[in-house]
Formats: C-alpha cells, structure tokens, sequence
C-alpha cells in the first residue's frame, strides 16, 4: 500500500468509528477484524499482528 | 421436576418399572467376579458388555427404578455400534429419532445450516434422539435377557474396602445390610458419586458461566429432526435457545438464564411455563403443549487424573461431567463401559495380563479431555464468560448475517470420533499407508456385498487381510479373520493395497496396520494389545 491508501483507510475508519457510535465501536471493529483475516487468509500472521497490536497499548 | 400434582416418575408418555429389593437373601454375600455400582446406562452397558464376554457380575442401584426425566436424548453412532455388539440396538433404531442437519439461527435470521458426516457407506446417522427412560428401558430389556448378569434394586452400596486380593462393598437394602466381596469393582454410581468420595477422590476442572433450564414439552409440532440454536432470540435476548425433537412428540428445549437470574425462581413451574411459551411463541408454534419435566444445569469440564483406582475403575458419569452442549456425556460413559469391560473380561479370563488394565485411563480419559476441548469451545461460544469472548462471539454472530464463514464458528462440532494416540497398547503406525483408519482410530464403515465392514468384525480382535495366504498362517481363539476383495470400497477407505492388513481390536479401533504384514506381526500386535509383551 501507498502511504496515500494507508491513509484512505485510515479516514474510511474514523469516519465509520464515528458514524457507528460509541456503544457499538468495539464490535464493529471485531468484526472488521474477523472479515480483513478472513480476506488475508493466512491464521499465523494475523496471529502475529494480534500481538503486535496489544504492544504498547497503555503507553 | 414435573408439574405440580405429578409424581417424579409420573411422565406423560413412559411408564416406569417397579423394582424391588432382592427377596431371596442366601447367596446375597456370594462373592462376584465384578461388582458394578449404578445401573444408570453406563453401568448397565459394562454389564452387558462383560456378559458378551462371558463374565458374570453383579449390579447394584439405590433406585427403585430409572432416572427421572429424559436428560441425555443425543446417542452417536459409534454408541450405536456399541448398542449393537451388545444385541441392544434393534428396539433403538425403531425408537430413535436420527438426524444429521443443524441450524443456527440469529435474531431469527438462519445463519448457518451444518450436516454432520454422512453417506450412504454409513451403516448408522450420525446421530439419534431418544429419551434417556428408553435408552435405560432398552438396555434393562437385554439385562433381563441375560443370565450373567444379576441385577440388586434398592441397593446401596455405603462402604468400599481393599481387601488383599478383592474389594469388599457394604450394602444397605430395605431387608437388611450384607458385605460383598468382588474381584473387581466398576463405580458407575453417576456424577454425585459416592464410591469416588469414599475412596477419597476428586474431580478436577472448570465449571463455565451461564445455566440453563431444561423442558421437555409434548406438543403436535410440524419440524423435522434437526437441532435448532437460538442466539439472541427475541424470547431471550441475550441468551440461547437449543430446540430438539424426540420421540413421542417430546420436544427439548434448553434456554439459558440470563446473568442474575435467580435459580430458584427460573426453576418455579410458572415462570418456566412463560418461558417456554415464549420460546415456542418464537418457533411460530401457535397449538397446544404440555409439559412433561424440567431441570437446571451448568457446564462443566471436570474429570478424575486416574480413572482406576486400585481394584475399582470409575466409569461414566461418577469419571468426568462434561458440557451437555457436546451431546458426549453419555456417549462417551458407554465408551468407557464397552473400555473396561473387554479388557476386563480378557483379564478375568487370563486371556491378557494386568498391566492391560492400565491402558483405560489413558485411552478414556484421553477421549475425556477431547471433548473437553471440543466442548469448551461450544460452551464459551454459547455462553461467552468475558467480556472479550462476548465481544468476538457478537461479532462473529452479526457478520455471520452477510458473511457465511463466520456463522461456521457457530457449528458444535459433536462428531469427531477420537483417536487412541497416546495408549500403551496402541502400536506405531506403518508408514507405507497413504490414507485411511490410523492405529487407534475407529475403523471407518464401508460396505461390502449387501451389508457393512462391521457386520464382518468378529467377537473379539479381528485381522482384516486382503489376502488369503496370511488369513491362514494366523490362528488365535481371540481372532477373526475376514478377507476381502482389492480394489474394493473397503479396501479404499482403509487405503489398503493387496498385501495390507489391520488388526480390529473388539471396541472397534485399529490396533495396528500393516502394509507387509506376516503373522509373527500380527502376533506381536495380538499380544501388545492385551498386555501380554509387557508382563
Ligand atoms: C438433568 C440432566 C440433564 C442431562 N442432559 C444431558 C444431555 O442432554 N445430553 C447428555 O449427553 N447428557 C446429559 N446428561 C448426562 C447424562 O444423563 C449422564 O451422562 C448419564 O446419565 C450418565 O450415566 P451414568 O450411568 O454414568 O450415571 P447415572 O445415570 O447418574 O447413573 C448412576 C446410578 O448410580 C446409582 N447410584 C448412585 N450411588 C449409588 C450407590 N452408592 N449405591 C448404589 N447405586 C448408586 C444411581 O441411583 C443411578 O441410577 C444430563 C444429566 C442430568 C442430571
């Protein structure tokens, strides 16, 4: 990806964060979570991208 | 519990048997080969199982008759193997309900529809529904049938002792208390066991968030045998709904109390009457119901670390309790009775060494933790226990409306037969096989002429050969040969090529395959699986 569709996506997800509302942010993102590996097709990786993601989470 | 007015045994559609004390007291103190404590349908299974075997044993039950209630309604295939090596299966294949399709359904919306493996090769469904009465009634019909077996009713065994050689059981019946000595003693005495207490042991695990009530209901309801999952329906949102039909137009149905909900309240005959209606409101069913009888549960994983303890070796429900979900709780305590019982009876008869015995923990208590895990994950999926299961099983449920692959999370996965790897009576697999039934598997159905590969097996261990020559070079009272065509359906389900042979065990798992067998190999195999190279 480019850095101009990294950041394609990137507004795509505020605006959908926003637009879903509070109560329903986390569940719209695990279900984002659950089709983009689905796409990606490849557990391992995913896995691995779980964890990178959980680093540094409370910095 | 049954509705108010009704007696515990007083069911809408079966009639409970009377037993009484034993009448006759002379021989009540007469030693026995094997003494079984419990005749729920675990125990009455080894019964029987040891009978088949030639072994005779006594059975004890505090009851005057079956359990109460219909609790397990779902009996697998491979039980039903077993039902049919013990002469048991014909009144359950005219009874039983079988099925192979589940839906799940979210807000309404079917979700997923699953099929459990099936096809024409397959002598019996993957599944059969009946009520838990029948499978007792049934298994008491062939208990009745055999000479074996004597059965004690109002019996209970208060007290278990060691003895040099034997095990020494007290007692207490209406007439009077006696001690019993047994060689050896199967506790199937279920899962609030006593003789697990007295010998001081305990079952170790987890038990899961959510409970659930269970009603069976009799109504004139126009669904096919197919089980029903209900997540967040609109009778219990938040909650899960699981429909299954039985004979006799019984219809169960398991709905999850939601978190708070006090017990003793969701278990009053009128709040369970409105949840039922409201259930069945749900299903679009308009007509009249009654209801037959109810009970509450939790899940729970929990087994015994040894299933044998000594002389005693516990058997179902008194071993391990697993989640209903799995449909394995009775399934799996028949397989341990069918375990024991033909390791014991070799034992008995100085077929095999002791040190045989030794192989029924590990191989059941393998299976035990099988379904744990199997059945760990459906718990968590239908009642998730943190707020991050919750969050993934939501997600899963929502995208499953426009996405299919995430409604297969939903499937329960209740068939899949377990493998025997890590007994010591299992041998190595040969690695010239490319496919097929490895060493400690159930041997797969096939058919061959106008019936099946099991209708071939023997009474005990069974030497499956494609090749007449060595049929004949091996000879054992235990051992039945069967040779059959190359190229067949059987010899491609067991990828067997022309000199290929495997060694059938009599619960119907491979004991070891080969792709150049000789009968020096067969014989070591013979002997491996009863023990006898360890001795
Ligand atoms: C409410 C309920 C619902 C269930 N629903 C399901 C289901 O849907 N699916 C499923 O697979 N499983 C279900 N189960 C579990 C299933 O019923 C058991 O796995 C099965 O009954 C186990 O059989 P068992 O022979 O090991 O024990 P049990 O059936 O419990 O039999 C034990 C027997 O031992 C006798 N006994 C106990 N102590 C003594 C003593 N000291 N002396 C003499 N006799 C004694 C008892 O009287 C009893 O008859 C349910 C269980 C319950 C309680």
């Amino acid at each position: 990806m480019t850095p101009g569709e990294v950041e394609t996506v990137y507004e795509a997800l505020a605006l959908n964060l926003d637009a879903v509302g509070a109560t329903r942010r986390e569940l719209f993102l695990a279900k984002l979570a659950l089709l983009l590996s689905y796409d990606l097709g490849d557990a391992d990786r995913v896995c691995l991208r779980i964890e990178e993601a959980a680093r540094n989470i409370d910095h | 519990m049954r509705p108010a007015g009704r007696a515990e045994t007083d069911s809408l559609y079966f009639d409970y048997p009377h037993f009484d004390a034993p009448k006759e007291r002379s021989h009540l103190d007469a030693p026995a080969p094997v003494a079984i404590v419990g005749a729920g349908p675990v125990g009455m299974t080894a019964a029987l199982a040891l009978a088949r075997d030639g072994i005779a044993s006594v059975i004890f039950d505090a009851k005057s008759t079956f359990n109460d209630g219909s609790r397990a309604i779902c009996v697998a295939r491979q039980s039903y193997y077993i039902l049919e090596r013990l002469g048991a299966v014909a009144p359950f294949l005219e009874k039983s309900l079988g099925w192979t399709t589940g839906r799940s359904f979210y807000r309404g919306q079917q979700i997923l529809e699953f099929r459990m493996p099936d096809s024409p090769r397959e002598k019996y469904r993957p599944m059969y529904n009946i009520e838990q009465q029948y499978i007792e009634q049934y298994l008491w019909d062939a208990i009745e049938r055999e000479p074996l077996i004597e059965a004690r009713w109002q019996s209970e065994v208060t007290a278990i002792d060691d003895l040099a050689d034997a095990v020494r059981l007290t007692v207490r019946d209406p007439n009077g208390s006696y001690d019993i000595s047994a060689d050896w003693v199967l506790a199937a005495d279920g899962a609030r066991s006593t003789l697990r207490k007295m010998r001081g042991l305990k079952l170790k695990g987890e038990n899961y968030e959510g409970r659930y009530v269970i009603a069976d209901v009799q109504m004139d309801h126009d669904y096919p045998t197919i089980r029903r999952a209900l997540f967040d329906p609109d009778c219990r949102r938040g909650g899960t709904v699981l429909v299954h039909k039985q004979p006799d137009n019984i219809w169960r149905i398991d709905y999850q109390l939601r978190e708070g909900e006090n017990e003793t309240d969701a278990i009053a005959e009128e709040n369970v009457r409105t949840s039922v209606a409201a259930v069945l409101a749900d299903l679009g069913f308009t007509g009249d119901w009654e209801l037959e009888w109810w009970s509450v549960y939790s899940a729970n994983t929990l087994a015994l670390d040894d299933y044998r303890d000594g002389r005693t070796f516990f058997i179902g429900d008194s071993a391990h309790i697993v989640p209903i979900f799995g449909v394995r709780g009775l399934n799996n305590g028949l397989a341990d009775a069918q375990n024991i019982a033909w390791k014991l009876a070799r034992v008995i008869k100085g077929q095999a060494a002791e040190v045989l015995l030794d192989s029924y923990t590990p191989e059941r208590r393998g299976a035990t933790l099988d379904v744990f895990a199997n059945a760990s994950k459906s718990a968590r999926f239908m009642t998730p226990p943190t707020p991050g299961w919750q969050l993934m099983r939501n997600a899963a449920l929502n995208l499953s409306l426009t996405h299919p692959f995430a409604g297969e999370l939903a499937n329960p996965r209740q068939m899949t037969p377990y493998t025997y790897a890590d007994s010591p009576i299992v041998l190595p697999d040969d690695p010239g096989f490319d496919g097929g039934p490895v060493p400690g598997a159930p041997l797969p159905e096939a058919r061959v002429g106008d019936g099946y590969l099991s209708d071939c097996l023997g009474p005990g261990f069974t030497l499956i050969t494609f090749d007449p020559g060595l049929a004949e070079t091996v000879a054992d009272s235990d051992l039945a040969t069967v040779v059959l065509q190359p190229g067949s359906e059987v010899a491609e389900v067991l990828a067997a090529g022309l000199g290929s042979a495997y060694l059938v065990r009599p619960d119907g798992h491979v004991a070891s395959r080969w792709t150049r067998p000789s009968s020096a190999l067969v014989c070591e195999a013979l002997n491996r699986s009863l023990g006898k190279d360890r001795k």
